[in-house]
């Protein structure tokens, strides 16, 4: 989690500060070959050089036009590129903070290289910036982590806040899921040795920055395929624009009055019907989207794993931890036969007082709720606590009385306590044996409670289904995502859970390589599979998947295997990297639908205006009633400039997503982007035509 | 518009689709190899033709394999039509003696016949012998007709296959398109021409008597009149149902030998829009999906019938300054009312509006009235109708594959609008389809407006515009989009037949032909290497009316942004000086 703080200022992005810098970073943009990069806003820049140099020939005394209307129109196309420029600094400057503090953490430290590997062995202190893949060092205590690596030796809390936000120092030891540390964090406690397996610069952080700063921003592929149809729209409306003026030559020499329209127009027209809206934004709308992943502190290691993710086709889920609370809790106690429920709630509540797992409170606490059993405390019972262990599969307690036998109570798994009470010589009850099959197949698990060699009865521990969760994969189901629960359950238990959840389809008694063969499976069919990992095992399927989101808490192999990773390491976080994905699409599209929409508009303002002179029965065409031919075309001008401002906004925080078939959404966005887009500049080119009026620049 | 126009275009279109339906389904058949009717005849020619060309049958090629095929065969055609025009005087069937024809015209000609569009710039019955005509112009008729469709078959399997380099072959889709579809068809509606009076024949021209005597500017009685002859009906078939136009005589279906009767001119309606129209069903059924013919048949009609319906309506007003000076325009019982000027008494203002439409709408360019004489909103929708690209049923084969790859541009941008890489079709559209997209989108308008405004910049250009004003601009505009689409129609009006418009328009044609079919080739062989992407809910749908409408609105837009400031210089200000 991010700290509330560092919160308010990603989300709302935008400080006094951070505008200042971008006001100056829009400036620095003008350069020729940053410009080149985008064509639409390339030759925006080229008209206003152009009109630059007609308006000073103008002021010379020889202009197609009077210098003051030639000056506007320039002001306002260097305004137009300016802004455009200003979005997409805004849109890094974002970024650029959370860059630098990351910097910071990763500033050039010094680390002790072993010479052996392992803990205790001489050391020699050398720059982080010398260490190689390979390497040995050991951290302790206070000291940073000099690069990404492995631990090999040690356990050690470790400060991740510098990447995560997160305050609350995580557990790093060898073996395990746990073994992967970061560059830049900061060991609490303890020691850990690591084996280096990212060269300096090369590791999460150096990524990670580069992806904030944006240096190494590629296109994406639907970007690319968008900035060649906006290119194409340029070049198509450069020809209208270039022939208009032979046009008008002609249909002056044919009405015999009137002048020709001026280069001064023709740019104006040009820089009106160019989709200049998307193409001032594009850049942006693509910045954002990492932002808001990083806000969502996930970081992915391209922009194109950011838009696969809004194409995913196939979710495959973890069911515990992600669909399920990592933790089974009691949901009820059913008696054998004979026994009254009190007492098998009681019995299980005292095996359960010294087991401290969210299990064992869970059945303590069911216990006092439905029985009015109070939670004794462990030292009031002169009893001995037997812990559980693999070879027993049991716990219990045995609590020696003075004027009765002894009571030895176990709680356990069906077959453990079956074998346990066969020893004694005693038989399972058969209604406890079918108490036990009706849990599982219910997709609970029983826990059989014995006191000596009597069966008292089954705890039913429940698999908790996150709240919500049933709503958000309905949700994900309208936006035709199919969800698939991969568990190590067996069928009958998994079968149970997932209509609870109510995921798509379920893989049980999955094994890591069932998963990857799984997500084979649907790519042959076309599919787009996502999933999420933690484990070594799960590297080969994270590399494997189309949008694969490693745990930050995850094993470094995992991390690399993935093209995202989740700081939070929330499982659920894939729903929102989906939404994420999804937006950025839809904001480019929403972009370029309004953009295009808005040149109809521009016609009737422009197109009236440049040749009302040649053919005043044009005039009809000015249907906004716009005060001068002047004003009409400084209107439409001013108008495109402000409404890329007007959209900065919206591109940085994209398209509001709701859930819904592709048709209802296409509708949707259509009467908002198309129909607003086709309409709000008449209203938006009057108004600001007025104001000209009214201030009397017409 | 008057109560008998409207059952009039009613019918038609009902016609149209009745008849569409069935063609759509056989012509699927067609592409797909199997067997038909006609195989018991045709199948022994069609193999035979194999044999003498050493054609394997089985053997397809990719997309470059059939766009050399389809240049080699189009480069050959032109060369024969040209060599045919500048010899003719030395080959047999010339009753009438003609000349060889200058080089610009052969050249504008030889071009505008392999490119299907049929732009003449020079008068039939007065320049072209029987042999240029027959083994020229109607073997062109119908190889260029079927050149399209081709590409268009070709175009097709890339949308229904996956995962494969292979389109097909032009050579077989080429054969199987004029030998099962456009010659059996030709001859059907031959033989319905000649039953009602189309010339078929090889006589030389008859000189007849006048009635009364005709005298001309310079006081001179003409006495006599010279009636053409020759093999009309033949031509007529396949200059409808191959939207080629190129009219027998210079007054194309205007003249009555070409196109006598009501219900001649209904047969010669009806094939213009025949095989775009049943395309659109072939379409359908070759993807097996037949919603998504329909959807694109409805957003061509959906565009063409308001169009339809302003024209006629515009044209049944008559002229307002005719009005002003108190000439009855109305309809009534005793006369058809309108704007009659340039229009057949024997066809009306109805029939003439729904052919300018069709024909422009198609890239057919066949007039039954001259479009010239239009009211200006009249004459303004026929070149709207060719300016959206002939996409709108438009040339045959060509129109669709046209209208498909606006629907790609369609799919694109709703797909980035619901947040999904967009598909069509189980294919993902990338930047590679988009590449070619724009291609094809942006080549026409280049191509229209930049040699309109060369004619206007030309000394060259200028001196054969007889039409003062807007509507001087109006007829250039009208030629260069002509030639630019492919249509072949023409305002009358501008002297075009001059070393300038033949070699530009030549080269109009050429471009808007083969610089479109080539990229379409390679769009095509870019969807057929794509996996298979199946559809979810997640998919956008590609038939519902949602998308069709949306459709329709990039189609009007990008066909209004491109023309609509030239339009405004020609025919709207024609229209606003005369209404104002």
């Amino acid at each position: 989690m991010t700290t509330p703080s560092q919160h308010a200022t990603v989300a709302t992005g935008v400080t006094i500060a951070s505008a200042r810098q971008a006001v100056l970073d829009a400036f620095r943009k003008l350069h020729p070959r940053a410009m080149a990069r985008n064509p639409v806003m390339f030759v925006v820049l080229v008209g206003s050089v152009l009109t630059t140099a007609l308006w000073i020939q103008a002021l010379g005394g020889g202009g197609e036009a009077p210098a003051g209307f030639i000056g506007a129109i320039s002001l306002w196309l260097w305004f137009t590129v300016l802004f455009a420029n200003f979005a997409e600094a805004l849109a890094e400057g974002r970024g650029k903070a959370q860059a630098a503090a990351l910097r910071k953490a990763r500033g050039d430290i010094s680390a002790k290289r072993l010479r052996e590997p392992h803990y205790g062995a001489a050391h020699d202190t050398v720059s982080s910036g010398t260490l190689a893949t390979g390497d040995v060092f050991l951290v302790e205590a206070g000291e940073i982590i000099p690069g990404d690596g492995e631990v090999i030796e040690g356990i050690a809390s470790v400060d991740e806040s510098a990447i995560t936000g997160e305050s609350a120092p995580v557990i790093r030891e060898s073996g395990g899921d746990r073994s992967a540390v970061t560059g830049g964090t900061r060991v609490l406690s303890d020691w850990l040795v690591i084996r280096l397996t990212a060269e300096p610069g090369g590791g999460f952080l150096d990524r990670m920055i580069r992806l904030i700063e944006g240096a190494k921003r590629q296109k994406t592929p639907n970007e690319i395929a968008l900035n060649i149809l906006l290119a194409a729209f340029t070049i198509i409306f450069l020809g209208v624009c270039v022939t208009l003026l032979p046009f008008s030559l002609f249909s002056v020499g044919a009405a015999g009055h009137g002048s020709p329209v001026t280069v001064t127009v023709l740019v104006a027209l040009l820089v009106c019907l160019i989709p200049t809206t998307i193409g001032g934004l594009l850049s942006a709308i693509g910045i954002a989207g990492m932002d808001r992943m990083i806000r969502h502190n996930v970081v992915a290691t391209s922009g194109r794993a950011i838009e696969a993710a809004g194409d995913v086709d196939v979710l495959l889920l973890d069911k515990t931890g992600t669909i399920t609370l990592g933790n089974r809790m009691a949901s009820a106690f059913t008696p054998a036969a004979g026994i009254s429920p009190e007492r098998l709630a009681d019995a299980a509540q005292l095996a359960s007082l010294a087991d401290e797992t969210p299990e064992g409170r869970s059945i303590v606490v069911l216990a006092k709720a439905l029985y009015g059993l109070r939670g004794r405390e462990v030292h009031d019972i002169a009893g001995h606590f037997v812990p559980f262990t693999a070879q027993t599969r049991m716990s219990g307690v045995d609590i020696p009385s003075d004027d009765a036998p002894a009571r030895s109570i176990r709680k356990g798994a069906a077959e453990a306590i079956k074998a346990h009470i066969e020893a004694l010589g005693v038989v399972f009850p058969p209604d406890v044996q079918r108490t036990v099959d009706d849990v599982s197949r219910a997709g609970a698990t029983p826990l059989v409670v014995v006191e000596n060699s009597e069966v008292l009865g089954v705890i039913h521990l429940k698999d908790v289904v996150k709240g919500g969760i049933k709503e958000r994969f309905a949700h994900l189901r309208k936006m035709g995502i199919k969800t698939v629960m991969i568990t190590g359950d067996n069928p009958l238990t998994a079968t149970a859970i997932a209509a609870e959840a109510g995921v798509d389809d379920f893989l049980a008694e999955a094994k890591p390589e069932d998963k990857l063969a799984l997500i084979r499976e649907y790519q042959r069919g076309g599919r787009l599979v996502a999933m999420t990992g933690d484990g070594t095992n799960d590297a080969p399927a994270l590399a494997q998947a189309d949008v694969a989101v490693a745990m930050n808490t995850g094993t470094q192999s995992a991390r690399e295997a993935a093209n995202m990773v989740d700081l939070d390491s929330n499982p659920t976080k894939l729903l929102e990297i989906v939404e994420i994905g999804k937006q950025l699409l839809m904001t480019r599209g929403a972009l370029t639908t309004f953009s295009i929409a808005n040149d109809v508009a521009k016609y009737f303002a422009i197109i009236p205006a440049a040749f009302v002179a040649t053919f005043p029965a044009l005039g009809a065409l000015n249907v906004m009633h716009l005060a001068t031919p002047e004003s009409a075309i400084l209107s439409a001008v001013i108008f495109n400039a402000l409404i890329i401002v007007a959209l900065i906004p919206l591109a940085l925080r994209g398209v509001k997503y709701t859930p819904m078939h592709a048709a209802q959404l296409l509708r949707r966005h259509l009467l908002i982007y198309g129909l607003g887009g086709l309409v709000a500049p008449f209203a938006g080119i009057k108004l600001v035509d007025m104001l000209l009026t009214a201030l009397g620049a017409g | 518009m008057t109560g008998n126009g409207t059952v009039q275009i009613v019918f038609f279109l009902v016609a149209l689709i009745a008849l569409g339906l069935p063609l759509g389904a056989f012509m699927a058949r067609v592409y797909k190899q199997e067997r038909t009717f006609l195989d018991p005849i045709l199948g022994p020619v069609e193999r035979f033709l194999y044999r003498l060309a050493g054609i394997d049958a089985a053997k397809e090629m990719d997309w470059k394999g059939n766009a050399i095929a389809l240049l080699v065969f189009n480069a050959l055609g032109f060369l024969v039509v040209y060599g045919l025009q500048r010899l003719q005087h030395l080959l047999p069937l010339n009753p009438q003696a003609f000349g060889a024809v200058s080089p610009d015209s052969s050249f504008n000609t030889a071009v505008s016949f392999a490119s299907n569009t049929n732009w003449q710039g020079y008068g039939g019955e007065t320049t072209m012998s029987y042999l240029t005509q027959m083994l020229g112009l109607t073997v062109q008729n119908f190889v260029s007709a079927a050149t399209g469709m081709a590409v268009l078959a070709l175009f097709v399997r890339g949308l229904a296959r996956h995962s494969t380099k292979l389109l097909g072959n032009f050579w077989i889709d080429l054969t199987r398109s004029t030998l099962y579809i456009l010659l059996p068809l030709a001859f059907v509606f031959a033989v319905g021409l000649v039953s009602q009076g189309v010339v078929q024949n090889f006589a030389a021209y008859k000189t007849v008597t006048l009635v009364e005597p005709v005298v001309d500017a310079n006081g001179v009685a003409n006495l006599t009149q010279t009636l053409p002859m020759g093999p009309a009906a033949s031509q007529i078939a396949i200059k409808q149902l191959g939207t080629n136009g190129g009219g027998f005589f210079n007054t194309n279906s205007a003249h009555p030998y070409e196109n006598p009767t009501p219900l001649s001119n209904f047969f010669e309606m009806l094939a213009i829009l025949l095989i775009p129209a049943g395309l659109c069903f072939t379409f359908g059924i070759m993807v097996k999906d037949t919603r998504q013919g329909w959807a694109v048949f409805a957003a061509m009609a959906a565009i063409m019938v308001p169009l339809l319906l302003l024209a006629a309506w515009s044209e049944q007003g008559g002229n307002p300054v005719l009005a002003s000076q108190g000439i009855d325009q109305t309809a009534s019982p005793n006369q058809p009312g309108g704007n009659m000027e340039g229009k057949e008494v024997r066809l009306g203002v109805t029939n003439s509006a729904i052919w300018a439409v069709a024909t422009t709408a198609a890239s057919n360019g066949s007039v039954n009235s001259m479009h010239d004489s239009f009211m200006p909103i009249g004459g303004a929708v026929t070149l709207f109708m060719m300016q959206l690209g002939e996409v709108v049923f438009g040339g045959v084969g060509s129109g669709l594959y046209g209208m498909l790859v606006f629907v790609i541009i369609a799919v694109f941008v709703a797909g980035l609008l619901v947040g999904r890489t967009p598909e069509y079709l189980g294919h993902k559209i990338e930047a590679f389809e988009i590449k070619m997209a724009s291609l094809l989108i942006l080549i026409m308008p280049l191509t229209v407006l930049g040699l309109t405004a060369l004619a206007l910049l030309s000394e060259a250009g200028r001196a054969t515009i007889f039409n003062p004003g807007a509507h001087g601009f109006s007829e250039v505009l009208y030629a260069f989009t002509s030639m630019g689409n492919n249509n072949g129609s023409a305002f009358a009006g501008l002297g075009a037949n001059t070393p300038f418009y033949n070699s530009w328009g030549g080269i109009a044609m050429l471009i808007s032909r083969y610089w479109l079919a080539v990229p379409t080739l390679a769009l095509a062989g870019s969807l057929a290497g794509k996996r298979f992407t199946p559809q979810g809910d997640g998919t956008l749908p590609t038939h519902t009316a949602l998308f069709v409408g949306w459709l329709i609105a990039i189609v009007i837009l990008v066909g209004a942004l491109n023309f609509l400031p030239a339009l405004a210089l020609g025919p709207i200000v024609e229209h606003l000086h005369l209404t104002l």
